[in-house]
């Protein structure tokens, strides 16, 4: 039987390989999660030392205030520090993302692309749209803590449309955000580390295992 | 025992249309952009590998439109999804005799 294809072999490799470049985002870079992570320590850097003046009392006494505006005062600053942290995270993963589907000669902007954002997106609105709704009810203690458990669910939904390493870290997260919801004073601590060192971790973690020796070749 | 290669399917003898159906099972659809992308192919090639699969009704096809433009997505049937699985599994067998 003669045809295009002659070796079974390289029929079910070549099977394999679209099956998985079809299905999974597979340009998520690890460097967009280092600096996602890097924002986020300069973000929280900030809020701690100039917003609270590295003060305990101050932000004791924030988390229990009974009238907060996110318009005027520490209120504004930290929503402000919070956007730009957000900002920059989502036009870095962006732009690493193009850069590594470039390198590999693949489009960036796919079915999948569109699953996978969507499939972030709703989680991670409804606990935008919460968060708001915390502010407004005073709530603030609870805000570190519904913003890692939001992020977390939406990354454990990304997951299922790229790298396992993004399960996982959706799970620390949520673990991180359950802590702070039970820990509250230490909410910006347990912020600090799921949205700075965790990212910086597992942005590494994917970093040297799937794209560095790519590098060398 | 029966021969393995005459479940192989004649119509995935074709590497490019192996992609496409490979690209379809794991995807409930996919657009005709998106596939261009994932194989490399140019426009013209690839929609008479796409009208192919869909003559035999191992694909479907279906058009929305999305704004102004027309969005062809591809789809795999009931039908191509069984063949695709022979095909599979006459390959593994062709692969264990050796």
């Amino acid at each position: 039987m003669e045809s295009e294809s002659t070796n079974p072999n390289n029929d079910l490799r070549a099977i394999r390989d679209i099956m998985e470049r079809s299905s999974r985002f597979l340009s998520l870079s690890g460097l967009a999660g280092i600096f996602a992570g890097l924002y986020a320590l300069i973000g929280a850097f900030f809020a701690w030392f100039f917003i609270f003046d590295s003060d305990k009392e101050r932000f004791g006494d924030f988390l229990r205030s009974t009238d907060v505006s996110i318009t005027s005062g520490i209120g504004l600053y930290l929503s402000l520090d919070a956007i730009l942290v957000l900002v920059a995270a989502i036009l870095g993963a962006a732009c690493f993302s193009r850069r590594k589907a470039r390198l590999a000669g693949q489009p960036v902007w796919t079915t999948t692309t569109r699953r996978l954002i969507i499939h972030v997106a709703i989680p991670l609105l409804t606990g935008g749209i919460f968060i708001l709704i915390l502010a407004l009810r005073n709530h603030l203690e609870l805000v570190a803590s519904v913003m890692l458990i939001f992020y977390g669910l939406s990354l454990v939904n990304a997951g299922k449309f790229t790298f396992s390493e993004i399960h996982y870290l959706g799970l620390t997260e949520i673990a991180l955000g359950i802590l702070a919801g039970v820990f509250v004073s230490q909410g910006l601590l347990l912020w600090t580390i799921g949205f700075g060192l965790m990212h910086l971790l597992y942005g590494s973690i994917m970093y040297y295992r799937y794209e560095r020796q790519k590098k060398v070749e | 025992m029966k021969n393995p290669i005459s479940n192989l399917q004649k119509v995935f003898e074709s590497r490019i249309r192996l992609g496409i159906m490979s690209a379809l099972m794991v995807n409930d659809t996919l657009d005709f952009n998106t596939l261009k992308g994932y194989l490399g192919l140019t426009d013209g090639n690839l929609a008479s590998h796409l009208k192919a699969l869909e003559q035999q009704e191992i694909i479907a096809v279906s058009k929305q439109f999305i704004g102004r433009k027309t969005s062809t997505s591809y789809k795999a049937t009931g039908h191509g999804r069984e063949l695709f699985r022979r095909h599979l599994a006459a390959l593994e067998k062709l692969i264990n005799q050796k």
